[in-house]
Protein backbone atom coordinates (compact mmCIF):
# COMPACT_ATOMS: atom_id res chain seq x y z
CA UNK A 1 0.00 0.00 0.00
CA UNK A 2 2.18 2.94 1.03
CA UNK A 3 4.73 0.41 -0.52
CA UNK A 4 2.48 -1.42 -2.78
CA UNK A 5 5.44 -3.28 -4.85
CA UNK A 6 8.09 -4.97 -2.74
CA UNK A 7 10.61 -6.78 -4.61
CA UNK A 8 12.05 -9.65 -2.64
CA UNK A 9 14.62 -11.29 -4.87
CA UNK A 10 12.89 -14.36 -3.85
CA UNK A 11 9.41 -16.03 -5.81
CA UNK A 12 9.85 -19.13 -3.46
CA UNK A 13 10.06 -19.76 0.46
CA UNK A 14 12.95 -21.85 1.44
CA UNK A 15 12.37 -24.65 3.97
CA UNK A 16 14.02 -24.53 7.50
CA UNK A 17 16.10 -27.34 5.90
CA UNK A 18 17.32 -25.70 3.01
CA UNK A 19 18.57 -22.89 5.22
CA UNK A 20 21.81 -22.37 6.71
CA UNK A 21 22.45 -22.66 10.78
CA UNK A 22 21.99 -18.76 10.89
CA UNK A 23 19.33 -18.29 8.67
CA UNK A 24 17.31 -20.79 10.69
CA UNK A 25 17.94 -18.98 14.33
CA UNK A 26 16.55 -15.90 12.45
CA UNK A 27 13.70 -17.24 10.70
CA UNK A 28 12.57 -19.85 14.49
CA UNK A 29 13.35 -16.14 15.96
CA UNK A 30 10.66 -14.24 13.61
CA UNK A 31 7.93 -17.54 13.55
CA UNK A 32 8.55 -17.04 17.45
CA UNK A 33 7.05 -13.23 17.01
CA UNK A 34 10.77 -12.60 18.66
CA UNK A 35 11.75 -8.80 16.92
CA UNK A 36 14.64 -8.90 15.32
CA UNK A 37 17.14 -5.72 16.55
CA UNK A 38 19.41 -3.72 14.43
CA UNK A 39 22.58 -5.73 15.80
CA UNK A 40 20.96 -9.12 15.30
CA UNK A 41 22.52 -11.25 12.18
CA UNK A 42 19.74 -11.37 9.81
CA UNK A 43 19.68 -12.43 5.86
CA UNK A 44 21.01 -10.41 3.44
CA UNK A 45 17.58 -10.11 1.19
CA UNK A 46 15.46 -9.20 4.54
CA UNK A 47 17.76 -6.27 4.81
CA UNK A 48 17.67 -4.95 1.50
CA UNK A 49 13.58 -6.04 1.18
CA UNK A 50 13.31 -3.80 4.28
CA UNK A 51 14.99 -1.03 2.91
CA UNK A 52 12.96 -0.87 -0.09
CA UNK A 53 10.01 -1.32 2.12
CA UNK A 54 10.71 1.20 4.46
CA UNK A 55 12.06 3.58 1.90
CA UNK A 56 9.21 3.16 -0.30
CA UNK A 57 6.61 4.09 2.91
CA UNK A 58 9.16 7.14 3.74
CA UNK A 59 8.73 8.50 0.30
CA UNK A 60 5.09 8.18 0.42
CA UNK A 61 4.78 10.39 3.36
CA UNK A 62 7.24 12.67 2.11
CA UNK A 63 5.37 12.66 -1.46
CA UNK A 64 1.95 12.59 0.26
CA UNK A 65 2.39 16.22 1.64
CA UNK A 66 2.62 17.55 -1.82
CA UNK A 67 -1.09 17.34 -2.91
CA UNK A 68 -2.39 18.59 0.95
CA UNK A 69 0.07 21.18 0.91
CA UNK A 70 -1.64 22.44 -2.24
CA UNK A 71 -4.79 23.72 -0.05
CA UNK A 72 -2.84 25.28 2.81
CA UNK A 73 -3.40 28.69 1.26
CA UNK A 74 -6.91 28.17 0.47
CA UNK A 75 -8.40 26.48 2.92
CA UNK A 76 -11.81 28.03 3.73
CA UNK A 77 -11.32 29.41 7.64
CA UNK A 78 -8.41 29.65 9.69
CA UNK A 79 -9.38 26.58 11.78
CA UNK A 80 -9.02 24.48 8.62
CA UNK A 81 -6.20 25.75 7.85
CA UNK A 82 -4.31 25.50 11.38
CA UNK A 83 -6.11 21.76 11.23
CA UNK A 84 -4.42 21.21 7.77
CA UNK A 85 -0.97 22.34 8.85
CA UNK A 86 -0.47 20.36 11.90
CA UNK A 87 -1.34 16.98 9.62
CA UNK A 88 1.08 17.73 6.93
CA UNK A 89 3.81 18.48 9.77
CA UNK A 90 2.67 14.63 11.24
CA UNK A 91 3.43 13.49 7.84
CA UNK A 92 6.82 14.92 7.32
CA UNK A 93 7.13 13.12 10.93
CA UNK A 94 6.05 10.18 9.51
CA UNK A 95 8.87 10.12 6.71
CA UNK A 96 11.38 11.38 9.34
CA UNK A 97 10.26 8.31 11.81
CA UNK A 98 10.87 5.75 9.02
CA UNK A 99 14.01 7.34 7.49
CA UNK A 100 15.41 6.99 11.04
CA UNK A 101 14.12 3.40 11.68
CA UNK A 102 15.76 2.76 7.81
CA UNK A 103 19.21 4.03 8.92
CA UNK A 104 19.70 1.65 11.47
CA UNK A 105 19.64 -0.87 8.69
CA UNK A 106 23.21 0.73 7.21
CA UNK A 107 21.02 2.54 4.54
CA UNK A 108 22.09 6.20 3.98
CA UNK A 109 18.78 8.83 3.66
CA UNK A 110 20.50 11.03 0.96
CA UNK A 111 21.58 7.88 -1.30
CA UNK A 112 17.61 6.58 -0.39
CA UNK A 113 16.39 10.37 -1.43
CA UNK A 114 18.57 10.35 -4.30
CA UNK A 115 17.04 6.79 -6.00
CA UNK A 116 13.23 8.47 -5.12
CA UNK A 117 14.48 11.69 -7.44
CA UNK A 118 15.80 9.41 -10.34
CA UNK A 119 12.47 7.41 -10.46
CA UNK A 120 14.43 4.27 -8.79
CA UNK A 121 12.54 4.11 -5.75
CA UNK A 122 8.83 4.60 -5.63
CA UNK A 123 6.18 5.64 -3.14
CA UNK A 124 2.17 5.27 -3.12
CA UNK A 125 0.80 5.61 -6.51
CA UNK A 126 -2.44 7.63 -4.93
CA UNK A 127 -0.31 10.55 -4.44
CA UNK A 128 -0.15 11.07 -8.08
CA UNK A 129 -3.49 12.15 -8.04
CA UNK A 130 -4.29 15.64 -8.56
CA UNK A 131 -6.59 17.65 -5.81
CA UNK A 132 -8.76 19.82 -7.60
CA UNK A 133 -11.20 21.44 -4.93
CA UNK A 134 -11.32 21.91 -1.23
CA UNK A 135 -13.65 18.41 -0.57
CA UNK A 136 -10.68 16.26 -1.95
CA UNK A 137 -8.90 17.37 1.15
CA UNK A 138 -11.86 16.09 3.32
CA UNK A 139 -11.80 13.06 0.85
CA UNK A 140 -7.97 12.25 1.32
CA UNK A 141 -8.31 12.43 4.94
CA UNK A 142 -11.12 10.16 5.13
CA UNK A 143 -10.16 7.97 2.28
CA UNK A 144 -6.32 7.82 1.78
CA UNK A 145 -5.36 7.86 5.29
CA UNK A 146 -8.16 5.98 6.27
CA UNK A 147 -6.93 3.42 4.03
CA UNK A 148 -3.19 4.10 5.24
CA UNK A 149 -4.52 3.31 9.44
CA UNK A 150 -5.69 -0.29 7.60
CA UNK A 151 -2.43 -0.95 6.47
CA UNK A 152 -0.16 0.34 9.31
CA UNK A 153 -2.28 -0.94 12.13
CA UNK A 154 -0.84 -4.62 11.28
CA UNK A 155 2.69 -3.45 10.44
CA UNK A 156 2.60 -3.04 14.32
CA UNK A 157 3.23 -6.28 14.41
CA UNK A 158 5.94 -6.09 11.84
CA UNK A 159 9.30 -8.39 13.02
CA UNK A 160 11.93 -5.16 12.39
CA UNK A 161 11.63 -3.70 15.33
CA UNK A 162 12.92 0.17 14.55
CA UNK A 163 10.22 -0.53 11.86
CA UNK A 164 7.34 -1.99 14.38
CA UNK A 165 8.08 0.85 16.77
CA UNK A 166 8.01 3.40 14.37
CA UNK A 167 4.33 2.37 13.38
CA UNK A 168 3.34 2.42 16.55
CA UNK A 169 4.06 6.04 16.98
CA UNK A 170 2.14 6.44 13.30
CA UNK A 171 -0.90 4.98 14.06
CA UNK A 172 -1.04 6.96 17.44
CA UNK A 173 -1.29 10.54 15.35
CA UNK A 174 -3.34 8.66 11.82
CA UNK A 175 -6.61 8.79 13.26
CA UNK A 176 -6.63 12.41 13.84
CA UNK A 177 -6.05 12.59 10.10
CA UNK A 178 -8.79 10.63 9.38
CA UNK A 179 -11.15 12.14 11.85
CA UNK A 180 -10.40 15.64 10.34
CA UNK A 181 -10.90 14.69 6.70
CA UNK A 182 -14.44 12.77 7.47
CA UNK A 183 -15.68 15.83 9.36
CA UNK A 184 -14.81 18.40 6.69
CA UNK A 185 -17.20 15.98 4.22
CA UNK A 186 -19.57 15.34 6.87
CA UNK A 187 -20.19 19.63 7.18
CA UNK A 188 -20.31 19.98 3.80
CA UNK A 189 -22.52 17.23 3.04
CA UNK A 190 -24.70 18.64 6.49
CA UNK A 191 -24.59 22.84 5.70
CA UNK A 192 -23.21 22.75 2.22
CA UNK A 193 -25.02 24.59 -0.77
CA UNK A 194 -26.40 22.45 -3.37
CA UNK A 195 -22.69 22.79 -5.38
CA UNK A 196 -20.87 21.84 -1.91
CA UNK A 197 -22.40 18.57 -1.86
CA UNK A 198 -21.68 17.81 -5.51
CA UNK A 199 -18.22 18.72 -4.81
CA UNK A 200 -17.65 16.31 -2.49
CA UNK A 201 -19.39 13.38 -4.66
CA UNK A 202 -16.90 14.44 -7.01
CA UNK A 203 -13.85 14.00 -4.90
CA UNK A 204 -15.32 10.61 -4.32
CA UNK A 205 -15.82 9.40 -7.57
CA UNK A 206 -12.18 10.38 -8.50
CA UNK A 207 -10.38 9.04 -5.58
CA UNK A 208 -12.43 5.81 -4.63
CA UNK A 209 -10.62 3.66 -6.84
CA UNK A 210 -7.08 5.27 -6.40
CA UNK A 211 -7.54 4.44 -2.93
CA UNK A 212 -8.40 0.96 -3.42
CA UNK A 213 -5.53 0.61 -5.29
CA UNK A 214 -3.48 1.64 -2.37
CA UNK A 215 -3.50 -1.71 -1.15
CA UNK A 216 -1.17 -3.23 -4.12
CA UNK A 217 -2.01 -5.92 -6.74
CA UNK A 218 -4.28 -8.41 -6.03
CA UNK A 219 -3.42 -11.54 -4.22
CA UNK A 220 -2.45 -13.48 -7.57
CA UNK A 221 -0.36 -10.80 -8.45
CA UNK A 222 1.46 -10.49 -5.74
CA UNK A 223 4.83 -13.06 -6.22
CA UNK A 224 6.92 -11.17 -3.53
CA UNK A 225 3.95 -11.73 -1.10
CA UNK A 226 5.21 -15.32 0.41
CA UNK A 227 8.37 -14.36 1.04
CA UNK A 228 7.30 -11.08 2.84
CA UNK A 229 4.50 -12.66 4.29
CA UNK A 230 7.47 -15.63 6.14
CA UNK A 231 9.39 -12.94 7.05
CA UNK A 232 6.40 -11.31 8.90
CA UNK A 233 7.17 -7.66 7.12
CA UNK A 234 3.79 -8.39 5.81
CA UNK A 235 1.36 -9.56 7.93
CA UNK A 236 -1.80 -9.50 4.98
CA UNK A 237 -2.16 -9.92 1.93
CA UNK A 238 -2.93 -7.27 -0.34
CA UNK A 239 -6.54 -8.60 -0.61
CA UNK A 240 -7.53 -9.05 2.79
CA UNK A 241 -6.58 -5.74 3.52
CA UNK A 242 -8.80 -4.14 0.89
CA UNK A 243 -11.51 -6.06 2.26
CA UNK A 244 -11.39 -4.86 5.18
CA UNK A 245 -11.04 -1.32 4.17
CA UNK A 246 -14.19 -1.26 1.72
CA UNK A 247 -15.84 -2.73 4.50
CA UNK A 248 -15.20 -0.36 7.06
CA UNK A 249 -16.10 2.41 4.91
CA UNK A 250 -19.13 1.81 3.04
CA UNK A 251 -21.24 2.31 5.87
CA UNK A 252 -19.78 5.52 6.84
CA UNK A 253 -20.28 6.70 2.66
CA UNK A 254 -23.31 5.74 2.97
CA UNK A 255 -24.22 7.85 6.21
CA UNK A 256 -22.43 10.91 4.28
CA UNK A 257 -25.32 10.02 2.09
CA UNK A 258 -22.57 9.86 -0.92
CA UNK A 259 -22.04 7.00 -3.51
CA UNK A 260 -19.04 4.74 -4.72
CA UNK A 261 -18.60 4.92 -8.34
CA UNK A 262 -18.92 1.46 -8.52
CA UNK A 263 -22.40 -0.20 -9.55
CA UNK A 264 -21.22 -3.69 -8.55
CA UNK A 265 -20.44 -2.19 -4.81
CA UNK A 266 -23.15 -4.51 -2.72
CA UNK A 267 -23.36 -6.10 0.32
CA UNK A 268 -23.18 -10.47 -0.01
CA UNK A 269 -25.21 -11.91 3.39
CA UNK A 270 -23.53 -15.06 2.72
CA UNK A 271 -19.78 -13.74 3.24
CA UNK A 272 -20.77 -11.09 5.47
CA UNK A 273 -18.24 -8.69 3.41
CA UNK A 274 -19.22 -6.02 0.53
CA UNK A 275 -18.58 -7.44 -3.02
CA UNK A 276 -17.00 -4.79 -5.61
CA UNK A 277 -16.02 -4.65 -8.63
CA UNK A 278 -12.68 -5.42 -10.69
CA UNK A 279 -10.33 -2.66 -10.31
CA UNK A 280 -9.10 -1.16 -13.65
CA UNK A 281 -5.04 -2.23 -12.91
CA UNK A 282 -3.74 -1.34 -16.17
CA UNK A 283 -4.54 2.22 -14.54
CA UNK A 284 -2.25 1.14 -11.35
CA UNK A 285 0.42 -0.19 -13.11
CA UNK A 286 0.54 3.04 -15.58
CA UNK A 287 0.50 4.97 -12.53
CA UNK A 288 3.60 3.14 -10.75
CA UNK A 289 5.13 3.49 -13.81
CA UNK A 290 5.76 6.72 -13.43
CA UNK A 291 2.55 7.49 -16.11
CA UNK A 292 -0.23 9.35 -13.44
CA UNK A 293 -1.60 12.73 -13.73
CA UNK A 294 0.80 14.45 -10.99
CA UNK A 295 4.10 12.28 -10.98
CA UNK A 296 6.85 14.15 -12.80
CA UNK A 297 4.92 17.39 -10.98
CA UNK A 298 5.89 15.85 -7.97
CA UNK A 299 9.26 14.34 -8.29
CA UNK A 300 10.17 17.73 -9.44
CA UNK A 301 8.75 19.67 -6.92
CA UNK A 302 10.66 16.95 -4.20
CA UNK A 303 13.59 17.64 -6.33
CA UNK A 304 13.33 21.54 -6.22
CA UNK A 305 12.71 21.26 -2.28
CA UNK A 306 15.89 19.74 -1.82
CA UNK A 307 18.15 21.48 -4.45
CA UNK A 308 17.26 24.49 -3.23
CA UNK A 309 17.65 24.06 0.51
CA UNK A 310 21.07 23.09 -0.29
CA UNK A 311 22.93 26.14 0.43
CA UNK A 312 20.85 26.26 4.18
CA UNK A 313 22.05 22.56 4.87
CA UNK A 314 25.60 23.77 3.50
CA UNK A 315 25.45 26.77 5.80
CA UNK A 316 24.38 25.31 8.73
CA UNK A 317 27.23 22.50 8.52
CA UNK A 318 29.80 25.75 8.18
CA UNK A 319 28.03 27.41 10.82
CA UNK A 320 28.46 23.95 13.39
CA UNK A 321 32.12 23.31 12.19
CA UNK A 322 33.07 27.02 12.83
CA UNK A 323 32.02 26.54 16.14
CA UNK A 324 33.10 23.45 17.52
CA UNK A 325 36.52 24.41 15.82
CA UNK A 326 36.52 27.95 18.27
CA UNK A 327 35.76 25.68 21.30
CA UNK A 328 38.57 23.64 20.37
CA UNK A 329 40.86 26.81 19.85
CA UNK A 330 39.63 28.01 23.07
CA UNK A 331 40.01 24.74 25.33
CA UNK B 1 24.53 16.30 -2.89
CA UNK B 2 26.10 17.45 0.01
CA UNK B 3 27.47 16.27 2.69
CA UNK B 4 25.05 14.76 5.43
CA UNK B 5 24.54 16.53 8.80
CA UNK B 6 25.27 14.10 11.48
CA UNK B 7 23.02 11.82 13.67
CA UNK B 8 21.73 12.23 16.66
CA UNK B 9 20.01 9.54 19.23
CA UNK B 10 16.80 11.00 20.65
CA UNK B 11 16.15 10.11 24.58
CA UNK B 12 12.11 11.40 26.10
CA UNK B 13 10.68 11.63 29.74
CA UNK B 14 7.92 10.87 28.90
CA UNK B 15 6.77 11.92 32.72
CA UNK B 16 8.22 13.61 36.23
CA UNK B 17 9.73 10.50 37.78
CA UNK B 18 10.22 8.12 34.44
CA UNK B 19 13.25 7.63 33.07
CA UNK B 20 14.10 8.89 29.53
CA UNK B 21 13.89 6.37 27.06
CA UNK B 22 15.25 6.17 23.48
CA UNK B 23 12.56 7.48 20.94
CA UNK B 24 14.17 7.50 17.29
CA UNK B 25 17.20 9.67 15.72
CA UNK B 26 17.18 13.16 14.04
CA UNK B 27 20.03 14.36 11.70
CA UNK B 28 21.19 17.81 12.68
CA UNK B 29 24.40 20.09 11.73
CA UNK B 30 25.43 20.58 15.71
CA UNK B 31 23.32 19.88 19.15
CA UNK B 32 21.49 22.88 19.42
CA UNK B 33 19.81 21.51 16.28
CA UNK B 34 19.35 18.55 16.68
CA UNK B 35 17.43 19.55 20.14
CA UNK B 36 14.98 21.77 18.20
CA UNK B 37 14.47 18.68 15.72
CA UNK B 38 13.95 16.37 18.25
CA UNK B 39 11.07 18.86 19.98
CA UNK B 40 9.62 18.95 16.64
CA UNK B 41 9.68 15.69 15.59
CA UNK B 42 9.04 13.56 18.75
CA UNK B 43 7.08 15.99 21.17
CA UNK B 44 4.65 17.28 19.09
CA UNK B 45 1.63 16.25 21.63
CA UNK B 46 3.16 16.61 25.32
CA UNK B 47 4.75 13.35 25.19
CA UNK B 48 7.47 14.63 26.71
CA UNK B 49 9.23 16.44 30.01
CA UNK B 50 12.80 16.38 28.75
CA UNK B 51 14.81 15.73 26.08
CA UNK B 52 18.19 14.17 25.59
CA UNK B 53 20.45 14.12 22.04
CA UNK B 54 23.42 11.99 22.31
CA UNK B 55 25.49 11.88 18.99
CA UNK B 56 25.27 8.48 17.72
CA UNK B 57 28.76 7.59 17.15
CA UNK B 58 29.23 8.13 21.05
CA UNK B 59 27.05 4.96 21.97
CA UNK B 60 29.14 2.27 22.89
CA UNK B 61 26.24 -0.83 22.32
CA UNK B 62 26.68 -4.42 23.61
CA UNK B 63 26.47 -6.77 21.14
CA UNK B 64 24.14 -9.68 20.71
CA UNK B 65 26.89 -12.43 19.65
CA UNK B 66 28.50 -11.47 23.35
CA UNK B 67 24.72 -11.82 24.90
CA UNK B 68 25.67 -15.01 26.43
CA UNK B 69 29.06 -14.17 28.31
CA UNK B 70 27.89 -10.91 29.13
CA UNK B 71 25.06 -12.04 30.96
CA UNK B 72 25.49 -15.50 31.76
CA UNK B 73 27.59 -14.29 35.38
CA UNK B 74 23.92 -12.77 36.44
CA UNK B 75 21.85 -15.93 35.83
CA UNK B 76 23.70 -18.11 38.50
CA UNK B 77 23.68 -15.71 41.81
CA UNK B 78 20.21 -16.52 42.70
CA UNK B 79 20.89 -15.15 46.30
CA UNK B 80 20.89 -11.65 44.74
CA UNK B 81 17.02 -11.65 44.42
CA UNK B 82 14.59 -10.89 47.42
CA UNK B 83 12.79 -15.17 47.01
CA UNK B 84 15.68 -16.66 47.29
CA UNK B 85 15.67 -16.08 51.63
CA UNK B 86 12.71 -17.92 52.61
CA UNK B 87 11.28 -16.87 56.42
CA UNK B 88 9.00 -18.56 58.73
CA UNK B 89 4.96 -17.34 58.31
CA UNK B 90 5.18 -15.74 61.68
CA UNK B 91 7.60 -13.02 60.67
CA UNK B 92 5.05 -11.18 58.20
CA UNK B 93 5.50 -9.36 54.95
CA UNK B 94 9.20 -7.98 54.23
FE1 LIG C 1 1.19 9.29 7.65
FE1 LIG D 1 -1.82 10.53 7.81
Amino acid sequence: MYAQLVETGSKRVKTLEEMSPEERTFQEKVDAEIKIEPKNWMPDAYRKTLVRQISQHAHSEVVGMLPEGNWVTRAPTLKRKLQLMAKIQDEAGHGLYLYSAMETLGASRDEEIEKLHQGKAKYSSIFNYPTLNWSDMGAVGWLVDGAAIVNQVVLQRTSYGPYSRAMVRICKEESFHQRQGYQILLDMMREGTEEQKAMVQDSINRLWWPALMMFGPSDEDSPNSQQSMAWKIKRKSNDELRQMFIDQTVPQLEFLGCTAPDPDLKWNEETGHYDFGEIDWSEFYEVLKGNGPCNRERIATRKKAIDEGTWVRQAAKAYADKKQQKQRDAA
Amino acid sequence: MSEEWPLYEVFVRSKHGLNHRHVGSVHAADKEMAMENARELYTRRNEGVSIWVVPSNNITASSPDEKEPLFDPSQDKVYRHASFYELPDEVGQM
